[in-house]
């Protein structure tokens, strides 16, 4: 996903003066189409995030795009105030990319992890947080984050992510994804966990039960037209993400439907727990442990209808 | 016997005003700080009245600016780091002819545009949203770096606290600037020698201040930074040719300019009462 971007951005970046790239010191080699293709745009910000943020508002307040790119959990926790005062306090279009989110780098262990940046971030008036699921989805959020006019932030995988659409899917904010039909359960995946998602709707397809799964790209701001579908029609919406249960695409479901009034799906929440993870792993293993496989989705679920009847 | 000169001035101070027209204002401006916080029973009285040389300087001798296109993409930005300092900016902007002085007050009251720190666009000539310590020197070399990029010509000049710089983003930024050769770009702190609650040198090992922006790669100097031709003449040779940007630390007295303020830290907080206010306005030569 990260080489993704760093075609993606080059492209933006070709069609587009305006824009410029910062990184927090990573991407080695990552950038050097960009840095031949656009010179004196690109800017290696060091190990220093905050001044990178302030750096990105106040490029952003004199008409440029700026795109800025580190490890997660160092470009949203660590800046956290530079994002909420420089850049969604003065509203300018900062485009926020944090790479190997979530579970990604489990095997560098919790200080890597970021399973509650999407909670945070998404409290922060006007900023848009998407979390892509593909190569795909990467060059659709970059490419709608762009033609946006306020601040985006995107969580991305690392590298080797499978492709999970077979051609670029028409990509606009907001606006989940559909996959697969179904009316008896919704998965509703964020992230790059979703070919798990998919893979536990055909698991469930052999038991004989109906799953929507879509690609819920954008947590913020939520697509209601879909949820609103999905409610009326399913027994259960289950989310699905490498993050936390509480804040992300889980808590902001469970927020919303809280409100709904009449019959209503009954929500159940895929994600990681309330915790650090202290055991040592890679990305899958460190799935296994919260339950975020094809498997362990499949049998929550059958697990959670049999509550419903 | 002369007519006393007005609390505040009524038409707009011309850029390059005469010493004896900027002698007169910046007591004007003084005032009007010490009337402002009364009226608005507003802190950080005696924050704002330590930088009132600076910003007079800027706005008076130094700033390309034209209040009448306050967003001229060409223009000099002047950032006010010190949000706490707001009513000083506010006040130098309505002098300066950026918004009539009758805005000036509502300032610190319900349903104004003039917060006690400045909201984003709350008034014009108003570049940045501060209060928060630490924002204003990345936002500014993000706007120094644009000059680059967009092959324009401005320089960009923020103005901290000396409390201000323990910041860690202010070291992040200091250290990347001079990296960038952005010698556009100027900080002013305002070295009061006080922050909130103590002495700067002795809450953290701030000196030697300019040794340290120094050491990581500006051209400092320092000046009185209440004397107005000296501040002037800093801001004024940026960019100063030796392709870094420039730290100017101006030694200054908090509550400058009002006797009984003067390096007293209590009036970072105190709201001055109906007789100070005069008694303000005596010493200022105004009543």
């Amino acid at each position: 996903m990260r080489n993704a971007f760093a075609k993606q951005i080059t492209r933006l970046a070709q069609q587009d003066e305006r824009v410029v790239l910062l990184s927090g010191d990573i991407g080695n080699r990552l950038f050097d189409d960009f840095k031949a293709k656009c010179p004196g745009r690109f800017f290696n910000c060091g190990v220093a995030e905050a001044n990178m943020i302030g750096m990105a508002a106040g490029m952003a307040m004199s008409g440029l795009r700026p795109f800025c790119y580190t490890i997660t959990p160092f470009i949203t926790y660590r800046c956290m105030e530079q994002i909420r005062v420089d850049v969604c306090y003065h509203d300018v279009p900062v485009v926020i990319v944090g790479t190997g989110a979530g579970l990604a780098y489990a095997s560098l262990g919790a200080t890597h992890h970021s399973c509650e940046e999407m909670g945070m971030l998404r409290l922060l008036p006007g900023l848009s947080v998407v979390a892509p699921a593909d190569a795909h989805e990467v060059n659709g959020a970059l490419t709608a984050a762009l033609q946006h006019q306020h601040p985006v932030y995107i969580r991305i995988g690392k590298k080797g992510e499978p492709l999970v659409h077979a051609a670029p899917p028409a990509f606009t904010l907001g606006k989940a994804i559909e996959l697969r039909d179904g009316n008896e359960v919704a998965l509703l995946s964020t992230g790059t966990v979703l070919p798990e998602a998919l893979a536990a709707a055909d698991l469930l397809a052999k038991a004989g039960i109906s799953a929507h799964v879509s690609s819920v790209h954008t947590v913020k701001p939520l697509d209601l037209d879909l949820l609103t579908k999905l409610s009326a029609g399913c027994k259960l919406i289950v989310t699905i993400e490498e993050h936390s249960i509480l804040g992300g695409l889980g808590g902001s479901v469970a927020e919303w439907l809280a409100e709904r009034t009449g019959p209503r799906a009954r929500l159940v929440r895929c994600g990681t727990a309330d915790e650090f993870l202290h055991e040592t792993g890679e990305q899958e293993q460190a799935r296994e442990h919260y339950g975020l496989t094809a498997q362990a989705i499949a049998e929550r679920v059958r697990q959670e209808l049999q509550r419903c009847n | 016997m002369p007519a006393l000169p007005s609390d505040f001035p009524t038409t707009q101070v011309p850029f390059n005003a005469s010493a004896a027209e900027l002698d007169l204002l910046t007591r004007q401006l003084r005032l009007k700080l010490v009337q402002m916080s009364h009226a608005a029973g507003t802190p950080h009285l005696a924050s704002a009245l330590s930088c009132v040389e600076i910003l007079v300087a800027a706005y008076w001798r130094v700033l390309r600016i034209d209040p009448a296109n306050p967003g001229d993409p060409g223009r000099d930005r002047f950032i006010l780091s010190k949000g706490h300092a707001a009513s000083v900016l506010y006040a130098a902007l309505a002098a300066r002819g950026y918004f009539p002085p009758a805005l000036l007050d509502g300032f610190g009251h319900h349903g104004s545009p003039l917060a006690e720190q400045p909201a984003p666009g709350c008034a014009p000539g108003v570049e940045l949203a501060t209060g928060s310590l630490g924002h204003g020197l990345p936002v500014g070399i993000g706007m120094a770096l644009a000059t680059g990029i967009q092959q324009r010509d401005y320089r960009v000049f923020v103005t901290m606290s000396d409390g201000e710089c323990n910041e860690g983003s202010v070291w992040e930024a200091a250290m990347f600037a001079p990296a960038q050769q952005l010698a556009k770009l100027a900080v002013i702190v305002d070295y009061n020698k006080w922050q909130a609650t103590g002495r700067s040198n002795e809450v953290m090992s701030l000196a030697p201040l300019h040794k340290k922006w120094e050491a990581f790669g500006w051209n400092a100097c320092e000046v009185d930074g209440h004397d107005l031709n000296a501040v002037a003449q800093a801001m004024g040779r940026v960019p100063d040719g030796s392709g870094k940007p420039v730290a100017i630390i101006a030694h200054t007295v908090k509550g400058k300019g009002i006797s009984f303020m003067e390096d007293d830290n209590n009036w970072h907080y105190r709201i001055p009462k109906p007789e100070e206010v005069a008694a303000a306005k005596q010493e200022l030569g105004l009543a």
